[in-house]
């Protein structure tokens, strides 16, 4: 068993109003000094058998059609 | 003959019954389809309606984009053969499914919206809109958490400068869309994504208005009187 993690971001130019949200929380919950947060998503894919590049290859399939949406978001694979 | 007009039921589709009375209301005949049957019944246009297709999971509308009955759907409507109108949650699987560019995302508020709003119709030469006039104004109402349109600046610009914003919000858009963005087509005109709500607004006893009725005689006029739409200017 294999265990590959896709974390998937909103892209640097999209607006995260949830991210502001937490910003705001954090300056009155008293922890000074946060200037941006930016909320994402992890998946935790678990792939049967070894990990081979063609099983890689799907998850990175699998990110890009479904896991993150091109269009506003970015993702990023590693093998865990 | 009476223009048939499938409407889709996806598992969390709340507004399906509600567009299938606007299509009656319009005088065309609405055909009901399931999310899990790969058949489009030979329809002439679909209605893909409001409500939280499969939950809402993952982001909104991107689980739907993978439901059987879209392989028949998406090729037919990219080639502008086939005329779709997305609602709300069907404008957002018609982003995700790339139909139209841009995608929805969660309202600058972070709160859900509810309210009646008033739009501006500005494209009239799209198989939904060609009953309205350039510039008319429609109060619909809009129900939303994740209304938000957003796109690159090439596209925004490509959208305008080829008359593809549908409708805009009158004002300021309540949902932080970009260049107030409240409905859009694809180059051919056929496929169009419209976040308010037309479907509530055809009665006066159950909605704000009847402006929405447009939408749904203008698919009636497109289907049994050739009302032309743009032609495609670009793939």
């Amino acid at each position: 068993m294999a265990r590959v993690i896709v974390d998937v971001m909103l892209k640097p130019e999209i607006l995260d109003p949830q991210g502001q949200a937490i910003v705001g929380a954090c300056g009155r919950l008293g922890f000074g000094g946060i200037t941006q947060v930016r909320q994402g998503k992890r998946f935790e894919v678990e792939v049967e058998g070894e990990l081979d590049d063609a099983k890689l290859a799907d998850v990175r399939r699998l990110a890009e059609t479904m896991l993150a949406n091109p269009v506003i978001e970015d993702f990023e694979l590693r093998v865990e | 003959m009476t223009a048939r007009v499938g409407v889709i039921t996806f598992p969390g589709s709340l507004d399906d019954r509600d567009a299938m009375r606007a299509v009656r209301i319009a005088g065309a005949e609405p055909v009901p389809l399931w999310h899990d049957d790969a058949d489009l019944k030979g329809v002439d246009a679909v209605v893909l309606p409001g409500g939280f297709s499969y939950g809402d999971y993952l982001r909104c509308g991107a689980i739907a984009q993978f439901a059987p009955v879209m392989t028949e759907l998406v090729p037919a409507a990219a080639s502008g053969r086939l005329p779709v109108l997305g609602i709300c949650n069907g404008f957002q699987i018609l982003c995700e499914s790339h139909l139209l560019p841009g995608a929805l995302t969660r309202n600058r508020s972070l709160h859900f919206i509810n309210r009646d709003q008033a739009l501006r119709i500005e494209a009239v030469d799209t198989a939904w809109t060609n009953r309205y006039t350039t510039g008319q104004e429609a109060v619909l109402v809009l129900k939303s958490g994740e209304g938000n349109y957003v796109a690159d600046t090439e596209t925004l610009d490509e959208l305008e400068r080829t008359g593809r914003v549908v409708a805009r919000y009158v004002g300021t858009a309540p949902n932080g869309s970009q260049r107030d963005i409240a409905g859009i087509t694809n180059a051919h005109g056929n496929v169009v994504g419209l976040m308010p709500h037309p479907e509530h607004a055809v009665a006066e006893l159950t909605g704000p208005s009847v402006d929405g009725l447009g939408f749904f005689t203008s698919i009636l006029a497109h289907l049994t009187e050739g009302s032309p739409v743009r032609a495609a200017s670009t793939g």
